[in-house]
């Protein structure tokens, strides 16, 4: 599904260079949950965009469903984008002047979907989301939770093979946070692969693989059954904190 | 090209961010606005003096009697210069001289018809003089060819002149009698730009002989063929020559004939109006640019704040090139819709204006007293500056919209 290989890449910062991802070599399987974790400025985010084709990488190679997303054209990977993956962001990124039908609606219309047609299934999604009644409310009248799973609805749309998440849970709270995760949890049940960023450890420990990241490297990767040992550690980390 | 969703689209993000889009809209309506009315104004102004000038052919020149200031060759100044006919024919051999007609004045003379009388100035003329000064007919013809060589006693009226006498019965081919002669009314006219039309024009040759004037004229009034100012006084310095030696005075002396030249006045007025309309124009660009800078500042703002859109839009699957469309067909929509509101009400005011003038001026307006006629814009310069500012808009819209639509979505969507 998805396969990186020595994966590299810096930003120029002027004359400075800052090397951020510094060979990440990584296999993810179709219908995996995936949590990528690390302190920050360890390179997860930039992985994230890497995966989502929303950022472009210096070195390596990257496959994606067999196909080697490099130099590719903004057109071509923007048709990309909007076929293989859905993005949820932290701060939500709605357009706040679209109400909540027609913000799960746009990843439709640039499928070329009629108006009615879409605006239908975005419907259907956001009943599934429980959101039916609140499809003609502007984003800025509805709760972080709420828009959340708006971003969520907009994401799952365009039926992607991909849910890339970066820090889906970072401006929620817990009990909020954790509905978010149900949420996601279902959606990989579906079939769907789910890669999360996150650095809260408990939102971690809800995927099947924690990949941590160290200074730009794969520093441990954590699969399913340590996930026991992982969960131990880390309530050690805390006693001992 | 003309997808109904695309557009959708569009009047919905129109209908969303109204505040952004009477902003863009209403830089580009004031700006045609406000071209409207200087353009209109100054148009208005300059039809206004060229009206007034139509009164007469522009072309016009009279040359009347005077007295010597300068002594020459051997004769004292202050001598009396006098017409006669063969001064005409001078005057006509002059090159650049078109048509001529002498005049002879023949002060209050009564007219009569039946019991109704009245005193009014006779113009002695001949046929060439309609061209000089414009002269409007009403009715009838004005004296021609025939009437000078034969002498005929004939004469056309004024209009007031013809209200007085004949009321309402017809005037042409009835008889007059002016000073206890006959004469056969052969037209009824009036001048234009003129309400006082008390003036009769009979032949010239007719009334040197019936009214003693023998072979002398009063004045002349001829037209000239040049086209600027210099050529103009060129012919007015040969006509000075001419006479001057027929007359022996020096032609330098400006007293010995009086020479009243319209085109010179005309050219030196059109001057004034040119320089008036360079500098209309020049109002007019400034506003112009104005109205760029504002709707440029504006196109710049709105990508700026549409930097996150944009990034969301390239993150669930828009090329670039439909998120340029987006901005720019939001942007000519508005500019063009604004641009047409500014040029409606800019004319529609333009109009109003000419409209109450029109009815304030009464069913017989008198161009004499007007300086303001007309004041519209031309259509094709008021739509090219339309375009002008709906091109400007989408220039200013599409280098920014590029550049935002070229990032990287990851860095657009971080921008808050």
């Amino acid at each position: 599904m998805i396969r990186l290989n020595n994966i590299h890449k810096s930003y120029e910062m002027g004359s400075n260079s800052l090397h951020v991802l510094k060979g990440i070599d990584l296999h993810i399987e179709q219908g995996d949950f995936v949590s990528i974790m690390g302190s920050s400025g360890s390179g997860k985010s930039t992985l994230l965009n890497i995966l989502g084709m929303l950022d472009n990488y210096d070195k390596g190679t990257y496959h994606l469903s067999g196909n080697l997303i490099a130099n590719m054209s903004e057109k071509k990977s923007a048709k990309l984008r909007n076929e293989m993956v859905g993005f949820v962001f932290q701060s939500f990124n709605l357009i706040s002047f679209k109400n909540a039908m027609e913000n799960v609606a746009l990843p439709l219309y640039y499928k070329g979907i009629p108006r009615k047609k879409r605006n239908q299934i975005a419907m259907e999604y956001l009943e599934k989301l429980g959101l039916k009644e609140w499809a003609h409310h502007m984003p800025n009248e509805m709760s972080g939770g709420q828009k959340q799973r708006v971003a969520i609805a907009r994401a799952l749309i365009s039926n992607p093979k991909i849910i890339l998440a970066d820090e889906p849970t970072g401006a929620l709270d817990s009990a909020t946070s954790y509905e978010v995760m149900d949420i996601l949890k279902d959606v990989n049940d579906s079939g769907i692969t789910v890669i999360i960023v996150t650095h809260e450890h408990d939102i971690a420990a809800m995927t099947s693989q924690i990949i941590r990241l160290n200074d730009g490297r794969i520093h441990e990767i954590i699969r399913n059954g340590e996930l026991k040992k992982f969960q131990k550690n880390y309530i050690h980390g805390l006693e001992t904190a | 090209m003309f997808d109904i969703d695309k557009w959708q689209e569009i009047l919905a993000t129109i209908k969303k961010n109204k505040m952004r889009t009477f902003l863009t809209g209403f830089s580009v309506a004031w700006g045609i606005f406000m071209l409207m009315i200087l353009l209109g104004s100054g148009n208005g102004l300059s039809n206004g003096v060229a009206a007034n000038f139509m009164n007469d052919a522009i072309n016009a020149m009279w040359i009347w009697n005077g007295k010597t200031t300068l002594p020459y060759e051997g004769m004292k100044s202050g001598r009396n210069i006098d017409f006669r006919n063969q001064d005409q024919d001078i005057v006509q051999k002059v090159p650049g001289v078109g048509v001529s007609s002498g005049r002879y004045f023949i002060g209050n003379t009564r007219y009569s018809y039946n019991k109704e009388s009245g005193e009014y100035t006779t113009i002695t003329c001949q046929p060439e003089l309609k061209e000089v000064e414009n002269t409007i007919l009403n009715e009838g013809r004005f004296i021609n060819k025939i009437d000078i060589l034969q002498n005929r006693k004939v004469v056309v009226i004024g209009t007031d002149i013809k209200t007085a006498l004949f009321k309402d019965s017809a005037a042409v081919g009835e008889y007059v009698n002016i000073n206890n002669v006959l004469f056969k009314v052969v037209g009824i006219c009036s001048e234009p730009g003129s309400t006082r039309n008390r003036n009769a024009y009979m032949p010239l040759s007719t009334a040197q002989m019936i009214f003693s004037g023998s072979n002398r004229l009063h004045n002349l009034a001829l037209t000239i063929n040049a086209e600027t100012l210099e050529e103009s006084q060129a012919i007015e310095e040969q006509i000075r020559k001419a006479l001057g030696k027929q007359h022996k005075f020096d032609p330098k002396d400006e007293s010995a004939i009086g020479l009243y030249n319209k085109l010179e006045n005309y050219i030196q007025t059109m001057r004034i109006f040119q320089a008036i309309k360079i500098f209309i124009w020049i109002i007019g660009m400034g506003t112009l640019i104005a109205g760029i800078v504002g709707v440029s500042n504006i196109m710049l703002i709105v990508v700026k704040e549409r930097t996150k859109e944009i990034g969301i839009r390239k993150a669930i699957g828009a090329s670039p090139s439909s998120v340029i469309a987006l901005i720019l067909l939001e942007s000519i929509m508005i500019t063009t819709i604004a641009g047409y509101i500014g040029l409606v009400l800019g004319t529609g005011l333009m109009e109003l204006i000419n409209y109450l003038m029109v009815q304030a001026a009464g069913p017989t307006p008198d161009p004499q007293g007007t300086i303001f006629m007309n004041p519209t814009v031309d259509i094709n310069i008021a739509v090219s500056a339309t375009l002008l500012l709906i091109v400007a808009g989408a220039i200013a819209g599409y280098i920014p919209a590029k550049r935002a639509a070229s990032i990287k979505p990851i860095v657009a969507l971080r921008d808050e």
